[in-house]
């Protein structure tokens, strides 16, 4: 759709914001896989509900704004249960190992010109390219 | 009291960006991955409108302190080690295979089927297997 691009840009600012009050508020960066994987793997012990509430906000806030789409929200999300699998236990393995993910390293890391984050986005969005032209384009499974 | 009301307005405010900028629909993250099909650029969009707000808040951390109190994070470890690279392509192979990464994958939970769910269930082994994995890597990265 051609307004697909004002909605990310939209949405990519709110993203921005709630990364905002997260460091100039509780002075943490905020990434995803870090809040998340501190609760699984117990480093994040000392701060539980401040990553227990952040987490229920990510979670509800779409369950108050899904009514607003008539027709409802299709994440095309793929039935294959295979590459379901593998793909989330990369995915949760990758960003543990790296230290980050898509907010941790793409948006906090590199809006604070860190060389980590911008070498880290490099990898992954590299990586992830060429796992759609070996899977989509040569194998034909995703 | 303050640390956690922060928190989840922080929270919400970030399920809510996902949300809206439709990065909960995997199409249009393996559009962006995509160059050599159906290329969509919405990422690039979404990834610049979070990053204008975060560089200014970056600023704002210079000569102040978090609202709550503490310090802010220190600075970033100038050095790239095998744990960054390895961590990041095998994240990046996850990302093309679903098109989910984990905010997303947290924001979609509700409507997002059985697939997200087991999508979510996988995240969590992965996570939890990652500290054993990465004494293993740095093991090997030590013999090369």
């Amino acid at each position: 759709m051609e307004m697909d691009w004002i909605w990310g840009l939209a949405g990519g600012g709110l993203i921005g914001l709630g990364g905002a009050v997260f460091l100039l508020g509780n002075g943490r960066i905020m990434g995803a896989s870090g809040i998340l994987g501190g609760l699984i793997d117990g480093t994040g012990k000392s701060n539980l509900s401040e990553r227990l509430v952040f987490l229920v906000g990510v979670l509800v806030m779409p369950m108050l704004l899904l009514p607003l789409y008539e027709g409802g929200v299709d994440t095309h999300m793929t039935t294959n249960i295979g590459v379901i699998i593998a793909a989330g236990i990369l995915v949760g393995l990758g960003t543990r190992i790296a230290n980050g993910c898509t907010s941790g390293h793409g948006v906090c890391g590199i809006s604070r010109l860190s060389l980590r984050g911008i070498v880290a986005t490099v990898f992954y969005i590299l990586a992830g390219g060429l796992t759609i032209v070996l899977f989509r384009h040569i194998l034909g499974v995703i | 009291m303050q640390r956690l009301f922060l928190s989840l307005l922080s929270g919400s405010l970030f399920g809510a960006g996902l949300f809206i900028s439709g990065m909960t629909d995997t199409t249009k993250v393996q559009g962006w991955l995509d160059v050599f099909g159906n290329w969509d650029p919405t990422l690039a969009f979404v990834m610049g409108g979070a990053i204008v707000p975060m560089f200014i808040a970056w600023r704002l951390t210079q000569g102040r302190a978090p609202l709550v109190g503490g310090s802010f994070p220190a600075a970033p470890r100038p050095e790239m080690d095998h744990r960054l690279i390895t961590g990041s392509v095998l994240f990046g192979m996850g990302w093309g295979l679903a098109g989910l990464c984990p905010g997303p994958a947290i924001a979609s939970l509700s409507y997002n089927g059985s697939g997200g769910l087991i999508f979510m269930g996988a995240m969590l082994v992965g996570m939890a297997v990652a500290p054993k994995f990465g004494q293993q890597l740095d093991r090997v990265a030590a013999s090369v």
